[in-house]
């Protein structure tokens, strides 16, 4: 069910085993039939760890959602509550528990903190008068959730919300937590880099934490060689970008939420003969996307002008392979056949899908809006016009366009201007208000606040350095058969990766000055080693790099180091880590201030 | 070396030895006499109460303290009561039971830890005689009263006082009585005349041990083995009966033919005994009893105290201490004269060795000729294991690593672990140190037992070594050893605060594992407050730091330590009780000095105190924060008023936040909503809270376009969006005249194809081939296509 964890160079699938051996656990502690009552929140993350099945061999009977009022009535002896420690779940749970005590006194109640139990949480229960109410009350610690062969994630979407914005470093805590349990599976990480304030900060918990455990050594021998943490605001640009590989503009079109996608139903309509046409379904097609389907991990990660010729090219291995039967003479050649019908039958599905996706995205790509974005977005990145008003941003503002499409050019404007003159700023935003209207003030000066947007302040621009020194811009990016990983955004390297790439080689010394232009400090820190656990490499054998991005990393920045880990000479193997995925529109979002209006 | 059997007694069999242990470093005055003495087992220490029952208030009795090799650890006068018994618990702690039953316990420095009483009826009838026991429980008391009446703790620890039923016809205290654990259950054996008694939880019943003889009158005395399995009887006619305690099998009875009753009668015994004794003494004798009734006998010359031991008894007296033994098989087939084992012939054959002789082939030969070579080895091990003297150990361990050299595949395991033991064993032997132990009862109490033993001598330094030495994971030893040191060095009273926290930073460094909010709150609990927090400032886990602090009242640091941990759950837990504890003023102050916290409290804030979250801004003087807070606010008023009064308070924030921007936005809205609201009242349109350009757009298809012209002008709206709009909305309606007007008022600032595009959107090529001529060359291409 989750092999497709264990085919990488770390097997991540004993950190998920690890992760359902705690939850049976708990499971099995509150014995008789349950119900579980779900923060939604937590449903999709759940969903890499535990299917309903593993839930329903320990005898869970029902599940639903968090809500206030009354627990829908269920013939279950245990009530347990999967929710982030958060104050106004709390409250909820109060209501349910007040409501519920009246009908049925028999129940027992329980709660299950994800992904850690929280005093200030259970004091609010306890003020509520309802803590005593509870048998059970535990934690689930879930901080690293394996999401694919050589991905981690922590699905904590408001982290660099909290981190940048609020000044709450919590998902930073958490996620030093996290290094720790990884490190208790898999062996202390002896070299650790960073490059950012969260970074740094995150490097001292774990340092503190080790101390605090240490005594107890790790006698495991070390699989990952070096960590590296990543702020994302070491590098804004990226995630503005439009990412151009098959996943990411999956992700940018239609949005993968806990490596699940919802399609248009009208492309995989079955035709059979016969049938008419007017059944058409209606409800969104769901596939899950993961390096279980082969094909889909041989294609995701190229660009997508390279995914159409490796389509029709399985394509046509499939169709021969389906040929091979007028070849079969024999019994037993017929019988070896056979026993590969299901394989076949099974790429031909995902061929038949994947066929239809890639349709679906092309009719955007090849779409007018999408292709002047795209030129905007590119003359921004090679540092066009950046310093005056874009016609295509006011056109788009005129048009009416959706705000985050607006947002995400302006701020990748301001990024690649090192800011804006004020004028040109304040033009923008004068526009966007009268535009969209004038609630957006808190979103604008948030986005101003997280770094995105800002007046130019000192007279040089230094991004033009930077794009330099790094080579973020190549100009013959090859889609096809990419020899960099400027291929992702045909043309554009992911900041963040080439400062992953240069760490592997040469080394970080030979950028100190763009470093130092990039915010927040750079380091290195060493954990020693028991002795006797120094690996002792063998010729040829690739490290292997733990990257972190804190605050998201995009599925085109995973293509990039993908390719890193696969190029023949570049002796690394990259496994990479985030609090989220994102993309452009999913991480403006969470920066987006709402006010609820209460106005007639 | 030669004299190795010099030693020995036979006894049946086997043989006897008595080991000289130490001559004693104390010099006391009258000897053991008139003292109440309490040895504890394996080696422990030694207390001695002069004339215990002294009652005058001029000269008290005093209490001293020795180790096993008589130095002095400490000594004080006796200022409680009169004390009936004395006896050392497993942690080296020293009870001393009072006649009116109340147990004081001191360590083994003399500084009193705590008391307890055997009950309330005992003051009254006062205790006759007490006993200290072990058993797997833990340490136990055992006391007769003086209305006849038992009383038992099987756990000082958990005290739970066992009121033992009375028994039938007893007045005063039995003749002799002892403590049986047996079967999980803890007994009380006495006897009364000739008959013999066992007491428990409920009844008193009477038994008798198989094969004593009904003439052999009555039992003065009688005494357990270590294990409780045997038990010995003396008559006062002078009959020792020894056998198994369940009474189920005689194993000795002997007539000693002395009527007078032994001051000590302990068994001698030890694992895989051939020859177990019981050791009787007088004042003047010292009688071994095998259970071949065979004897030996020793003169006493001083008095002297009797210690049991595992394997072993130890006799103490004012000059020296010996350990009387039974010769372990092993030594007693490489030592006998005359013996053939291989062993005896390996420690030969090394013995020619090093006179360079040609004999010590010959000897080998012997031995490989037999193919025992191995078994020689392994000899020698365990016999150098069980000799006391470091010179027999030397040569023994020689002649088995000479043996060594000559057998292939030879785990040398066993070999290396027994030299290492047996340096362990001479370093905590030595006088200086006094832990006469042999290997056998070392190996029964553990290492992890001696290190603690150790501690509570406090000798660090040879803890760590030896922790050290035999390579102990730090976290169960050298940092074991270091917390009992930081614990201890922290009740020193005459040190300062610094001295203190500075050596026991020295020492403890970093040592994983050493809690260093374990070593403050002893610091605490001794009431050096000032010297817990600077300890605590080592202590790495800030989860362990920050109940302390909040228990100690230092809720600033407190506040300090949760903010460096990162863990935002701590820090939330410091607030809320800061927020309990302080007024408003204050907390707000402190919060001020951490931002982090402030910034957490303001998160809770918005979610759960809006108010809070305005007056924290206040104070901070955050106008830009306040401001945005009057916006978010001005959308929950119903009313227009109150709205653009929270918008007003939101552009005085925003000036004085000099963010000029803002201000004039907000500006803009209110005078929008103003705007919006007329034309709401005059026409009905539900503008109210749209934006500008919907605004405009709304007003334009209501055919408004005076009203939008005048915000386009009013709002400095750009051309090109109001002409972007103006077109779409003329297009949309399918005003195509009004349009061409609008067209013709000035130069387009969004260009014609615009016009175009947007004409053959709504399905007019018409009116879109109109502006085809007017289209700047460079899209004339893009026009025409759009046309057809």
């Amino acid at each position: 069910m989750a092999a497709h964890l264990s085919y990488g160079k770390v097997n991540l699938n004993i950190l998920r085993e690890a992760a359902r051996k705690d939850l049976r656990e708990f499971l099995d502690k509150c014995a008789g039939s349950k119900a579980i009552v779900w923060d939604e929140y937590l449903t999709g993350p759940f969903g890499l760890i535990a299917q309903y099945s593993l839930l329903k061999e320990h005898e869970v009977e029902k599940m639903f959602t968090l809500k206030s009022g009354r627990l829908p009535s269920a013939d279950v002896k245990n009530i347990i509550f999967f929710v982030r420690p958060r104050l106004e779940l709390m409250d909820i749970i109060a209501e349910n528990v007040q409501s519920e005590d009246k009908l049925h006194s028999s129940r027992d109640f329980h709660i299950l903190f994800v992904p850690r139990r929280s005093m200030l949480c259970e004091q609010r229960l306890k003020d509520q008068g309802v803590l005593g109410s509870f048998i059970n009350m535990d934690e689930y610690i879930l901080d690293l959730i394996p999401y694919d062969g050589d991905l981690l994630s922590m699905e904590y979407e408001s982290a660099f919300r909290e981190c940048y914005l609020e000044n709450d470093q919590t998902s930073l805590y958490h996620t030093a937590k996290g290094l720790m349990t990884l490190q208790a599976l898999y062996g202390t990480i002896p070299q650790i880099y960073g490059k950012g304030d969260c970074a740094r900060h995150v490097a001292n918990m774990m340092l503190r934490m080790k101390r605090e455990f240490a005594g107890i050594q790790n006698q495991i021998l070390p699989v990952f060689d070096t960590l590296l943490l990543l702020d994302r605001n070491v590098d804004l640009l990226t995630p503005l970008a439009t990412q151009l590989t098959y996943e990411g503009l999956i992700d940018e079109i239609y949005g993968i939420n806990n490596g699940y996608v919802k399609l248009p139903p009208e492309k995989f309509a079955q035709k059979k003969q016969g049938e008419a046409s007017k059944d058409l379904p209606t409800e969104p097609k769901k596939l899950q996307l993961n390096s279980a389907e082969e094909l889909y991990a041989e294609i995701r990660d190229k660009n997508f002008n390279a995914v159409g010729a490796a389509l029709s090219k399985k394509a046509k291995i499939i169709s021969a392979a389906f040929e091979e039967r007028h070849n079969a003479k024999t019994v037993g050649e017929i019988k070896q056949f056979v026993s590969q019908l299901p394989h076949m039958q099974a790429a031909r599905s995902s061929l038949a899908n994947h066929t239809s996706i890639a349709e679906l995205v092309k009719d955007i790509t090849t779409s007018e809006a999408f292709f002047d974005s795209l030129t905007v977005e590119q003359e921004f990145m090679t540092g066009v016009d950046t310093d005056k008003v874009n016609t295509y941003i006011e056109d788009c503002i005129a048009q009416k366009d959706p705000l985050i499409k607006i947002l995400r050019l302006v701020c990748m404007q301001s990024v690649c201007n090192n800011g804006l003159k004020q004028k040109v700023l304040d033009y923008y935003k004068r526009e966007i208000l009268q535009t969209y209207g004038y609630e957006h003030l808190l979103t604008l000066h948030n986005l101003e606040k997280a770094g995105l947007l800002k007046p130019q302040t000192s007279s040089r621009n230094n991004y033009p350095t930077i794009r330099k020194t790094l080579k973020l811009w190549m100009e013959d990016a090859n889609e096809q058969n990419p020899n960099d990983i400027s291929y992702v955004y045909s043309g554009y390297a992911p900041l963040s990766i080439r400062l992953t790439q240069v760490l592997a080689r040469p080394g970080w010394r030979s950028i100190e000055e763009v470093l130092k232009m990039l915010p927040g400090p750079h380091f290195e820190e060493r954990q020693q080693l028991p002795s006797g656990l120094h690996k002792k490499r063998q010729q040829g054998e690739n490290r292997t790099t733990l990257v972190f991005f804190l605050g998201g990393v995009t599925y085109a920045e995973i293509a990039a180091l993908r390719f890193l880990s696969q190029m023949e000479d570049s002796g690394m193997e990259y496994i990479i880590a985030t609090t989220k995925l994102i993309n452009g529109t999913t991480w403006i979002k969470t920066l987006m201030d709402r006010p609820e209006s209460h106005a007639a | 070396m030669a004299f190795v059997t010099a030693s020995w007694n036979p006894l049946g069999e086997a043989f006897y030895r008595k080991l000289e242990l130490y001559e004693m470093s104390w010099s006391i005055r009258d000897g053991l006499r008139d003292s109440l003495v309490a040895a504890a087992p394996y080696g422990g220490p030694i207390a001695l109460l002069r004339e215990p029952l002294r009652h005058s208030p001029s000269s008290r009795p005093q209490l001293e303290i020795y180790s096993a090799s008589g130095i002095a650890i400490t000594s004080f006068p006796w200022k409680s009561g009169p004390v009936v018994h004395l006896g050392w618990s497993v942690s080296d702690e020293l009870l001393c039971v009072q006649e009116d039953g109340s147990v004081l316990i001191y360590d083994l420095f003399g500084s009193f830890k705590r008391h307890f009483s055997m009950g309330q009826e005992v003051v009254q009838s006062q205790v006759l005689e007490a006993k200290v026991f072990h058993s797997p429980y833990g340490t136990g008391i055992a006391i007769v009263t003086g209305s006849s009446r038992f009383t038992l703790a099987t756990n000082i620890e958990d005290l739970k006082l066992r009121r033992l039923p009375e028994v039938p016809g007893l007045q005063g205290k039995p003749a002799s009585w002892v403590v049986l654990t047996q079967d999980r259950q803890t007994k009380v054996l006495l006897s009364i005349g000739p008959e013999l008694y066992i007491l428990d939880n409920t009844s008193c019943t009477a038994v008798c041990p198989p094969g004593l003889s009904p003439h052999a009158g009555s039992i003065v005395h009688m005494s357990v083995s270590f294990s409780y399995k045997y038990l010995s009887l003396f008559t006062d006619s002078g009959h020792l009966w020894a056998g198994l305690s369940n009474l189920q099998e005689k194993l000795i009875e002997f007539d000693t033919k002395k009527t007078d009753r032994p001051k000590q009668m302990l068994w001698c015994r030890r694992p895989k005994s051939q020859q177990p004794s019981v050791v009787l003494m007088w004042e003047r004798l010292l009688l071994v009893v095998g259970e071949c009734n065979d004897t030996i006998q020793f003169p006493v010359v001083d008095v002297s105290f009797l210690v049991g031991e595992l394997d072993g008894v130890r006799i103490i007296n004012s000059t020296n201490q010996e350990l009387l033994q039974e010769v372990p098989l092993v030594c007693q087939d490489i030592f006998k004269i005359a013996s053939m084992a291989p062993g005896a012939l390996l420690l030969e054959a090394h013995r020619e060795y090093e006179k360079s002789s040609q004999k010590a082939d010959e000897y080998l030969r012997e031995i490989k000729e037999q193919n025992v070579l191995e078994k020689a080895v392994q000899q020698c091990v365990e016999a150098a294991a069980h000799e006391y003297d470091p010179a027999t150990q030397k040569s023994l361990m020689r002649a088995a690593s000479f043996g060594k050299c000559f057998l292939t595949d030879f785990c040398s395991d066993h070999f290396v672990s027994t030299c290492r033991e047996l340096r362990v064993l001479n370093a905590v032997r030595e006088s200086s140190v006094g832990m006469p132990l042999t290997h056998t009862q070392f190996k029964q109490m553990t290492l992890q037992v001696l290190i603690d033993r150790l501690l509570f001598r406090q000798f660090y330094p040879l803890a760590i070594e030896i922790c050290r030495y035999l390579k102990i994971p730090d976290y169960q030893g050298v940092n074991r050893v270091l917390k009992h040191w930081a614990s201890c060095k922290v009740q020193q009273k005459e040190l300062s605060d610094d001295a203190i926290a500075r050596a026991v930073c020295v020492k403890v460094g970093e040592s994983p594992g050493v809690s260093y909010s374990h070593i403050a709150a002893k610091a605490y609990e001794c009431g050096r407050t000032e010297l817990a927090i600077k300890l605590l400032d080592f202590e790495p886990r800030s989860g362990e730091q920050v109940p302390l602090l909040l228990k100690m009242k230092r809720s600033h640091l407190a506040l300090n330590k949760a903010v460096e941990s990162g863990d935002t759950d701590l820090v939330y837990m410091v607030v809320t009780h800061l927020k309990n504890e302080m007024n408003r003023g204050d907390f707000f102050m402190t919060l001020r000095n951490q931002p982090v916290a402030l910034s957490l409290y303001r998160q809770f804030c918005k979610l759960q105190e809006q108010e809070t979250l305005k007056d924290l801004y206040n104070q901070d003087d955050n106008h830009q924060e306040l401001a945005n807070y009057y916006v978010t606010v001005s959308y929950r008023e119903k009313r227009l008023e109150s709205r653009l009064s929270q918008l007003q308070n939101a552009v005085d924030e925003y000036n004085k936040a000099k963010n000029d921007f803002a201000a004039k936005a907000t500006e803009e809205e209110m005078r929008l909503l103003r705007f919006q609201r007329k034309l709401d009242d005059e026409k009905g349109a539900g503008l109210l809270g749209l934006s500008l350009q919907v605004t405009m757009e709304t007003l334009l298809s209501l055919g408004l376009h005076k009203q939008a012209e005048q915000l386009y002008r009013d709002f400095k709206v750009p051309d090109k969006r109001y002409w972007w709009l103006k077109l779409k909305s003329l297009a949309e309606k399918e005003e195509w005249e009004e349009l061409e007007k609008f067209s013709k008022s000035k130069k387009s600032p969004i260009g014609y194809l615009a016009f175009v595009e947007t004409c053959i959107k709504y399905n007019n090529r018409y009116e879109a081939k109109k502006y085809i001529s007017k289209v700047t060359p460079e899209q004339k291409v893009k026009a025409h296509l759009a046309v057809g």
